[in-house]
């Protein structure tokens, strides 16, 4: 192995390489903002029902409120995690993230590795689970969770889901400081690319975003949510029904009230409700997916689509 | 033989490790002697990864039984008697006739071998393991599969040199064991004998008690924190400490933030200098067997660096808006939901504060509406506020919720507030009195240093209970989520430790569970805390608990002199009392006509008693009770020689005066009937 550290975008490829070899289906970015890897429908829809799979992507997660216009060396508005899914989870799952990190340059004899309980739930997604923040040498590099609810379901096979948080790593790797100064590519510092999102957004989220158009836009993406849920409860195609579209609903509604938050704009009496109104969708969301897709599968099992389809 | 059992999972959280190996030799110890497997000898350890159960001296099979089945009676007919035979698997020639003691039946002796215990742990061994309470467990690999803390990866149980064979959600037990994750071998074969040098070969140190010597070898000097040591000993297979050291420019900050950084958020020891201040040195545990590059103390350093950073960086932040400007920022912070906001809690404790502070003030004495409006008076227009630091203390005691130190080291709430009212040039009153007013947040921690921190402490904990049972946040078992038995423990102690007289049942309200619950808070409190007995309890706060420092004191007198021989006899006989005045309804009312009073006991007790009212309020509450045990050869021999219910109407009401004005008398001290005397026990 080179001298050289690697650069922020070699250490993304590596592990996409790693984990595509392990049988992971490396997807790209979901094009809709999230505040976590988790919230992606390659996440959260397949963790739900009984079929096995494999994924690994890179996913901006936008979390408003830890915007710091730039200036903290480590806190981001928006931060970069590779997010892997293993369903069902192998039995060597550790043995194999401890591989990803020997795969990006880590020597772990010559470093030291902890795994330290932390427990996972998203309120407003209706999930949780149980796992560890895996510390290399007293940083926090991964969060490793066993999923059991994703949509207040119990799941099927479990996933493990392993979420590097890429910047931190990356910071670690190349022995730097400050996350701005990690290099991107050769020459090219983060920075270079990210500064002016990292200003802009927090500028933005903090100063300027117009409070009573956020809400708006809220009511907007719920009511369009709750819209086509009505229909798929009365719909006679429900094999064919759009949820992936409605589930994007979902996930603006989560975005515009991180916003909501950051600009202090959700009073403590309105923010409870305002979570529980999209874990209401969210939770209609996962039912009628579990459902559809089992009646699909029914469907495509050869029994006759006709029968799956009334089963629904 | 000896068994071994070795549980193979992944890392398990340290703190469930002691209760999961207790459980375990419970379990397995119960079924050695359900099953008569003779006497066993266990040795548990445990390490993140693995939970070990050695035991020796199990016997190679359950004891033969044999018990006797009893069939229909002698005079039962054949066909009968030949079903019983035929349903047990006898023959009739096997059967004979015995009396059970009544009847003649036929009978016959069943004799069964006893099962190999390689079987019986084979049977009994998996429900044990999926049976062990894990504070908060998973499921895999589905839902409906098997439930443990995280899933096991292996098992070894091996009885004597055999495999027991077993299996949980799709591992079988067998002879391999698996070392350290990083310095051992993934899977080696183990013995009972080799176990714990195989392991140690593979970088696993099994004893609890070596590891935790290993941790301590370190030559530094470092601030012993047992808890955070045990953390260490359980969170690691092959501890080794490193030290590492930081720029002393972070000296700056306060200690109690850089302690809490380490301590807390990267588990490290801090390392005291010369003078007992910190030094620029912390001693961090790795699980790994050292660092000779030097890149693990490198890493853990640039981690420490970057959270003091933040910490100053927050620091920085936070003294731009004062902390009295920060209050009206608690519209925006929740205290519970169906409570309201931070800044409705802070009106509220500020208020009670101030209701506190003039009872504290007045040691006691009763405080009228008026005092209350004068205090206000006082408070609002005149010059010198300083009598009133308790109120300022209370106004700004949460303002650090909304402080960017706090959001990231929420367990220095108050310490930060505290910080920042003493930097931003608040009186060291208020400052001292914010810092502390979390205090005691446990019955081995100290009360708040000064009156204001005492005030503001008992003010906000009563604020919380009052308004949690007032929405039905009441705990129920082992459910307390908010903490209110601590809180109102912690209002107990203070106001015993602090000496602060406070007329605590109308503070609390007219709440009859809140009342209830707190009682029970209280009497915990003296009897487990204290040591008082419980029937001294009982007795003292049946006279009243409004006042805990008084309670204290009655406690005290009554411990005193309870040991000399006329205290005991004297609550017999007071216990005798109360039935007859029970007995006699509401008779017993009015006063003692001393003209009615026959020569004799009867006025020798109604002398004494009437000299003891004399003396009673000038004495002290051990003199008090001095004086009861005094009055015991009074009490006998008016027992003696008087009869209570006499014809003589008259005579009869003026007798259960004169008792009920002796109890009266003394019942401002305990209600002595409560006490359990030797007779009774």
């Amino acid at each position: 192995m080179s001298e050289r550290k690697p650069t922020f975008q070699e250490i993304v490829l590596r592990l996409k390489q790693y984990w595509g070899e392990r049988g992971c289906v490396v997807q790209e970015p979901y094009d809709v903002e999230v505040g976590a890897g988790t919230s992606c429908p390659e996440t959260f829809l397949r963790a739900l029902g009984p079929k096995p799979y494999r994924t690994a992507y890179v996913q901006p997660s936008r979390r408003p409120a830890d915007g710091r216009y730039g200036d903290n060396p480590n806190r981001l508005y928006k931060h970069m995690q590779l997010q892997v899914i293993l369903k069902p989870t192998p039995a060597d799952v550790i043995e194999q993230y401890m591989g990803s990190l020997e795969a990006i340059g880590i020597d772990l004899r010559q470093h030291d590795l902890k795994l330290e309980e932390d427990n996972w739930e998203n309120p407003s997604l209706g999930a949780w689970g149980v796992g560890w923040q895996v510390m290399l040498d007293g940083m926090e590099i991964t969060q490793f969770t066993y999923f059991q609810q994703v949509g207040g379901i119990d799941l099927d096979l479990v996933p493990a889901e392993i979420t590097y948080g890429l910047e931190r790593l990356t910071a670690f790797l190349q022995g730097v400081d400050s996350v701005y100064d990690i290099e991107w590519n050769t020459g090219v510092k983060y920075r270079d690319v990210r500064y002016n999102d990292e200003l802009q957004y927090s500028v933005y989220n903090f100063e300027v975003a117009h409070v009573p158009t956020l809400w708006k836009l809220f009511e907007i993406h719920e009511a369009e949510a709750m819209r086509l849920l009505a229909l798929y409860g009365e719909s006679t195609e429900k094999h064919r029904f759009p949820l992936l579209p409605t589930y994007d609903h979902v996930l603006k509604c989560g975005n515009l009230f991180n916003t909501l938050d950051a600009r202090g704009a959700i009073s403590v009496t309105e923010r409870v409700a305002v979570i529980g109104r999209i874990r209401k969708i969210a939770v209609m969301v996962a039912e009628s997916w579990v459902e559809q897709q089992a009646a699909v599968d029914a469907g495509a099992s050869g029994a006759g689509s006709e029968v799956g389809e009334q089963a629904a | 033989m000896n068994l071994l059992l070795e549980i193979g999972c992944e890392e398990i959280p340290g703190w469930m490790l002691p209760g999961a190996l207790e459980y375990l030799e419970k379990s397995v110890g119960d079924l050695a002697r359900n099953r008569q497997l003779g006497d066993v000898a266990f040795q548990m350890d445990a390490t993140p990864r693995r939970l070990v159960l050695r035991a020796e001296g199990l016997l190679e099979q359950e004891p033969d039984s044999s018990e006797r089945v009893w069939g229909p009676a002698k005079s039962a007919p054949p066909a009968a008697v030949a079903g019983f035979a035929k349903k047990q698997g006898v023959t009739f020639e096997e059967l004979e006739v015995l009396s059970d003691g009544k009847v003649d039946k036929y009978s016959f002796v069943r004799h069964t071998s006893g099962a190999n215990t390689l079987d019986i742990l084979a049977e009994e061994l998996p429900q044990i393991i999926l049976k062990t309470p894990f504070p908060k467990t998973m499921f895999w690999p589905g839902k409906g599969g098997a439930r443990f803390i995280r899933p096991i990866r292996w098992i070894v149980a091996l009885f004597g040199s055999d495999v027991v064979s077993f299996e949980i959600a799709g591992v079988w037990a067998g002879n391999e064991s698996s070392g350290h994750r990083k310095l051992g071998a993934a899977r080696f074969p183990v013995t009972y004998e080799s176990f714990e040098a195989r392991l140690r070969e593979n970088f696993v140190i099994l004893s609890a008690d070596e590891r935790r010597a290993r941790i301590q070898a370190v030559p530094t000097k470092y601030k012993c924190d047992n808890e955070l040591l045990e953390t260490l000993v359980y969170l690691t297979e092959w501890p080794t400490p490193i030290t590492g050291s930081f720029d002393t420019e972070f000296l700056a900050l306060p200690g109690e933030v850089l302690t809490t950084v380490m301590r807390y958020h990267q588990k490290y020891f801090s390392v005291e200098n010369p003078e007992g201040g910190l030094a620029p040195q912390f001693v961090a545990v790795t699980n790994t067997d050292g660092d000779p590059a030097g890149l693990i103390r490198l890493g853990n350093e640039r981690v420490l660096r970057a959270r003091f950073n933040d910490a100053r960086f927050f620091w920085d932040t936070d003294q731009k808006r004062r902390l009295e400007d920060r209050v009206k920022d608690l519209a925006n912070v929740t205290f519970q939901a169906k409570l309201g906001t931070y800044l409705e809690k802070t009106e509220r404790v500020t208020d009670l504060a101030f209701t506190l502070l003039v009872h504290a003030r007045a040691n006691g004495a009763p405080v009228s509406e008026q005092d209350l409006k004068d205090a206000k008076v006082r408070y609002a227009f005149g010059e010198d506020k300083s009598e009133f630091h308790a109120v300022r203390a209370a106004r700004l005691c949460k303002a650090d919720l909304t402080t960017e130190l706090v959001k990231e080291f929420t367990e220095l709430q108050g310490v930060v507030g505290g910080l920042y009212c003493a930097f931003q040039g608040e009186p060291e009153e208020v400052s001292t009195a914010v810092y502390d007013h979390y205090k005691p947040v446990s019955m081995e921690d100290s009360i708040p240093r000064t009156e204001a921190g005492r005030v503001v402490s008992i003010a906000d904990k009563l604020d919380t209970l009052r308004g949690c049972f007032r929405v039905g946040l009441i705990p129920s078992g082992s459910k307390d989520p908010f903490a209110l038995r601590r809180a109102a423990q912690g209002i107990v102690k203070i106001a015993v430790d602090g000496q602060m007289r406070l007329p605590l049942r109308k503070l609390l309200g007219d709440d009859a569970a809140l009342g209830e619950f707190f009682l029970e808070r209280v009497k915990y409190y003296f009897r487990e805390v204290l040591g008082y007995k419980y029937d001294e309890v009982n007795a003292v706060i049946a006279s009243g608990w409004d006042d805990l420092v008084s309670v204290a004191e009655r406690l005290e007198a009554i411990r005193e002199v309870r040991p000399t021989g006329d205290f005991e006899p004297v609550a017999a006989g007071f216990k005798r009392i109360k039935n007859i005045l029970k007995q006699a309804g509401g008779s017993s009312s009015g006063h003692v006509d001393k003209g009615l009073i026959e020569e004799g006991p009867e006025a020798g007790l109604y002398e004494a008693t009437t000299a003891a009212a004399e003396r009673m309020p000038s004495l002290t509450w051990r003199e008090k009770v001095q004086t009861l045990a005094s009055m015991r050869p009074y009490i006998d021999r008016f027992f003696d020689g008087v009869m209570v219910n006499v014809t003589d109407a008259a005579v009869r009401r003026n007798r259960l005066a004169l008792l009920a004005t002796m109890l009266a008398e003394f019942s401002t001290i305990a209600d002595f009937s409560e006490i359990v005397t030797s007779g009774e026990k």
